[in-house]
């Protein structure tokens, strides 16, 4: 907070670009809107969503077709990681198999979240291939709200 | 468009045809289709659908798989990368499809369609008789 870091400036106006492109429609999550395949690309699997609503963050990942035994999820501070294995078509000879676009594979996914959460209170579900994070914000972290005090009526007055 | 279940190999024709339904408005799902001994097998990623946001139809050999996903409510979006609407795909299947014995599940937002084969009457032995 004291130190300038010019790179956290920069990576800060980053995310604000990709805020507002979004909004318009014309960022990553405009123009990709089918971009969940794991693995085919370089791209970050899941995808992620996150919400805060003060008290919680919630974190909704986009991860179809993973047993939930095989979900990793940790959490340190702001750092959560999502990793997982989505099974593949293992075992089928590529005579009989006509498409493969359902890449599969491991996959690894760390998060910076916004605000540190108590890693004890996180709790995760697992629901028609989504992977929704509930995580409460360290009671540190969580935002106060600061009620103004006004200065009262007759200022205006007594200023005139 | 209905597609082959095995992809053509240019799988975007020339020809100009727009499909009548806007982009936009669907996903298309990716799929993984093989065949087992007992016929075709169409798996396919839809996820955030529930059963009842789901429409799996067979018409004159072509498979629709339609369905609408949702996301949990929740608080004020921070920072999002996916949004989520309808899915929409079709195929053109082969004509050995038996379309009474297709079966469907749907899991943790895969969907497993089971494309079984008509029995194909047994091999039979013809007798040939001589005059």
């Amino acid at each position: 907070m004291a130190v300038w870091d010019p790179f956290r400036e920069i990576e800060a106006l980053r995310r604000e670009i990709d805020r507002a492109l979004a909004q318009a429609g014309l960022g990553p999550a405009g123009r990709w809107p089918l971009a969940f395949l794991p693995g085919r690309a370089a791209r970050q699997y899941p995808l992620v969503n996150l919400y805060d609503d003060g008290a919680n963050l919630y974190v909704e990942a986009l991860a179809p077709g993973v047993d939930p035994d095989r979900f990793e999820v940790t959490v340190t501070g702001k750092t959560l990681t999502i990793a997982g294995e989505k099974a593949g078509l293992d075992g089928i000879p590529p005579e009989r198999v006509h498409r493969t676009e359902r890449a599969a594979g491991r996959f690894v996914r760390i998060v910076e979240l916004p605000a540190e959460v108590d890693p004890n209170g996180v709790s995760a579900q697992y629901q028609h291939g989504l992977l929704l994070l509930t995580l409460p914000r360290a009671s540190s972290t969580q935002p106060r709200r600061i009620a103004v005090q006004s200065a009262g009526r007759g200022t205006r007055g007594r200023a005139g | 468009m209905a597609e082959p279940t095995v992809p053509r190999a240019a799988d975007r024709t020339a020809t100009g045809g727009e499909p009548t339904r806007s982009e936009e408005t669907y996903i298309r799902p990716p799929v993984d289709i093989y065949e087992d001994d007992r016929g075709l097998v169409v798996l396919a990623d839809l996820p955030g659908v529930e059963p009842e946001a789901l429409d799996v139809q067979v018409d004159r050999r072509v498979l629709t798989i339609q369905a609408q996903a949702t996301h949990p409510a929740r608080a004020d979006a921070v920072y999002r990368e996916f949004a989520l609407t309808g899915y929409f795909r079709q195929f053109q299947l082969p004509d050995d499809v038996d379309a009474a014995g297709i079966s469907a599940e749907l899991r943790h937002g895969v969907l497993t369609l089971r494309l079984p084969r008509i029995e194909r009457a047994q091999a039979r032995r013809i007798q040939v008789r001589t005059a």
